[in-house]
């Protein structure tokens, strides 16, 4: 949807700058005149949300950096030191910690938005391959971040995650022994996941600039899954239409944020993890943070070690291959009555993951994640086959005609047209 | 359609979500019961601690626990800091130079003794762990700088899903005031080896520490009367020392709280400022037709 530029450079500076740099051309024409979608449902304000807390993470981290030592010896201390002496830094820990859990609660929601409204289709597969590449660079983040506190949890999460590499056959062995920088996780371990938790926000921030110029080339899906066809009637200006509403989206999500951070800053973590990393020691149950549990729990339902392993891996990967596996040209599932209840029991089949995924593995919680694993993966199966037989609802022909058809439907059609028929000049 | 759809998308995300959550595992023991939930002065969104009751904490901390016990993340100064047992300054230098710190070293290369100072952390009652060890027949006890958060015990389902809601937290201190006073005969069947104990709340009901508090041990400051305000009593003491070790490991938890108030009471009022311009940009379409 990138048309041709709007911008109109009005002092003898930007007129100047615009020749040599067009730099707020750019600004312009993504952040102001980018047409929206008209239909777009608050689910659409998490993408502006996530930035948010990616920027929120890297600011409070470069700040935590700055009095966090990462020595296997001193690490523990150093946090403790942070949360009891350093003015705000219970706040600062506090965010950064619960901001992770927080940008996964976001980037779910946004990833499932997606998958319902098939926005992985034609023309932005690209768009959400790179979005699966964040996913992944997430997961990377997280997983070291958790290890730089040197708690217990940190500690055997470390040793559990990082041995897995070790069932990849031939080429196993050395990449652990690589990762760990050593024949046990220790201090080289601490040190190198620290300097690759410091770098790996900066990747995210890069693809997440190529996500968002993809986006912006492409243009948003949007909840009836029809094109654009009249940018005029079928949009709205991103300023100040969508970006009030995304402010909005991003307060209330800050509500929910600030909730535990300031009431409940422990409850996404784990006890443990207040104990000092301990070789000698197991704890009683090694358990991810929560939002690894699904994978997790597809990890050890295969009681193979490299099965599960590509079995954990596969299931990741295997979204990437969406835009290829659905094979219905409808892209929003609120016209595919039969995918849309494959989407339901999918959701409940990843938090059922997930809870499986913090119970031990042994008896019937085995069986069971064995049984949601294959539901996981027969979701996919199941998109392939029903897009070919399935018989989906009208489409509205445009974005302005379903908007006109839902006010009708809520009566607001008259009151609107009678307020629009004394306001003829109505550009905000 | 589609706006239905996305509200049980969002509620069956935000459920699912909840469900997902792990439940803190460090301390399910099987058969074990739960810890009763006490009231405390620090839970909600207004707790705060009760100085007097931080400061009979500190009592029995220091003449009971610090015996075996270490809090080497405690520094003398935080017990007058603000949001503390806010001892005065005065009383908390005097506390401090009854301790002998060993410093150095000095010019000549020696480590010398010296009064401890404010500023020093509160000395560990072993040199390392490995003496401790020596001395307990092979147990550690743990320091208690952050004990309080490092244990709890497995809320369960749906109960951890309502915790987010009722703010409850407080499973640390309602663990410790549940193993300080769950010592027990042990049952039929259950024979103790030397330095063993039966504790109905630890985890696997054998516990190396014998049981710390016997009614009337420690002496606490008496009222106007005579008589202190609270019963002199092993139940009452595993209160105060529990309250106390909430402090220790979270010693901020009332500036939090405070700060966390405003905070909301400012995110609340902007989103409802941000709603109405919404509303009200979103009340006239670039071409005039109605937004929704």
């Amino acid at each position: 949807m990138s048309g041709h530029s709007s911008y109109v450079p009005k002092t003898g500076i930007e007129r100047w700058l615009d020749a040599r740099l067009p730099i707020v051309r750019l600004a312009h024409d993504s952040a102001v005149s980018y047409p929206v979608p008209r239909n777009l449902n608050y689910l659409w304000t998490f993408g502006g949300i996530l930035v948010f807390m990616l920027v929120a993470q890297i600011v409070t981290g470069i700040i935590l950096v700055m009095h966090y030592t990462p020595h296997a010896t001193m690490a523990f201390n150093s946090v403790e030191h942070i949360m009891r002496d350093v003015n705000y830094g219970w706040l600062l820990r506090y965010l950064h910690s619960n901001g992770a859990s927080m940008f996964f609660v976001a980037v779910y929601v946004h990833i499932f938005r997606g998958l319902y409204y098939g926005s992985y289709k034609a023309p932005r597969e690209v768009l959400w391959i790179l979005g699966v590449v964040i996913f992944l660079l997430m997961m990377a983040t997280a997983f070291m971040g958790y290890v730089l506190p040197w708690g217990q949890m940190s500690f055997w999460g470390a040793t559990v995650i990082t041995n897995l590499f070790s069932a990849l056959p031939v080429i196993g062995e050395t990449i652990v022994t690589f990762l760990w920088g050593g024949y046990s996780v220790d201090n080289p371990t601490l040190n190198r996941f620290f300097s690759l938790h410091y770098l790996l926000p900066f990747m995210i921030f890069g693809v997440v600039v190529l996500h968002v110029w993809a986006l912006h080339h492409v243009g948003q899906n949007n909840p009836t899954g029809v094109e654009v066809k009249n940018v005029e009637k079928d949009t709205v200006p991103f300023t100040p239409y969508a970006t009030v509403k995304d402010i909005f989206g991003m307060v209330v999500f800050m509500i929910v944020f600030a909730w535990f951070v300031f009431y409940q800053p422990n409850y996404m973590g784990h006890a443990d993890n207040y104990i000092v990393a301990n070789p000698a020691a197991t704890p009683a149950h090694i358990v991810p943070e929560w939002y690894f549990l699904p994978f997790y729990a597809i990890l050890r339902a295969i009681p193979d070690k490299l099965g599960g392993v590509l079995a954990m891996g596969s299931a990741i990967v295997v979204l990437a291959f969406l835009p290829w596996i659905d094979t219905s040209k409808v892209k929003s599932m609120s016209y595919r009555p039969i995918a849309r209840q494959l989407f339901w029991a999918f959701l409940a089949v990843c938090i059922g993951l997930g809870y499986l995924g913090a119970m031990p593995a042994e008896g019937g919680y085995v069986i069971a994640s064995q049984i949601f694993t294959v539901l996981y993966f027969g979701f996919f199966v199941a998109l392939f086959v029903v897009g070919l037989f399935e018989r989906p609802k009208a489409l509205p022909t445009s974005i302005a005609d379903a908007v006109l058809a839902a006010s009708a439907k809520n009566g607001s059609a008259a009151r609107m047209a009678a307020a629009t028929a004394a306001e003829p000049n109505v550009k905000g | 359609m589609s706006r239905t759809s996305f509200r049980l998308a969002l509620t069956g995300l935000a459920a699912g979500l909840s469900l997902a959550l792990f439940q803190p595992a460090a301390q399910a023991a099987e058969g074990a019961p739960k810890p009763p939930a006490l009231s405390w002065s620090f839970a909600g969104p207004f707790g705060t601690f009760d100085r007097a009751q931080l400061q009979r904490g500190f009592k029995v901390y220091k003449e009971v626990c610090a015996a075996c016990h270490g809090a080497s993340l405690v520094r003398f100064r935080n017990l007058s800091q603000p949001g503390g047992p806010e001892f005065s300054a005065g009383q908390v230098a005097a506390l401090a130079a009854t301790y002998q710190i060993k410093d150095g070293p000095n010019d000549q290369g020696e480590m010398f003794e010296r009064p401890g100072r404010p500023a020093d952390a509160f000395p560990s009652p072993f040199p390392n762990e490995q003496a401790a060890r020596a001395a307990q027949g092979g147990a550690y006890p743990p320091d208690f700088s952050v004990l309080a958060k490092a244990r709890t015990y497995t809320r369960g389902f749906p109960t951890f899903i309502f915790d987010i809601f009722t703010q409850y937290q407080e499973q640390g201190p309602d663990y410790i005031h549940a193993l300080l006073t769950g010592y027990k005969e042990p049952p039929a069947g259950v024979t103790l080896l030397p330095g063993q104990n039966y504790n109905e709340f630890m985890p696997g009901h054998l516990i190396a520490m014998p049981n710390p508090l016997s009614d009337g041990q420690v002496e606490y400051p008496k009222g106007a009367d005579g008589k202190s305000p609270v019963p002199e009593t092993a139940d009452q003491y595993a209160r105060d020392v529990a309250a106390f070790m909430v402090w220790m490991a979270e010693p901020h938890l009332e500036a939090r709280k405070r700060l966390g108030m405003q905070v909301m009471l400012f995110l609340v009022i902007f989103a409802g400022l941000l709603y109405y311009t919404k509303k009200k940009v979103w009340s006239r379409m670039p071409d005039g037709s109605p937004a929704h």
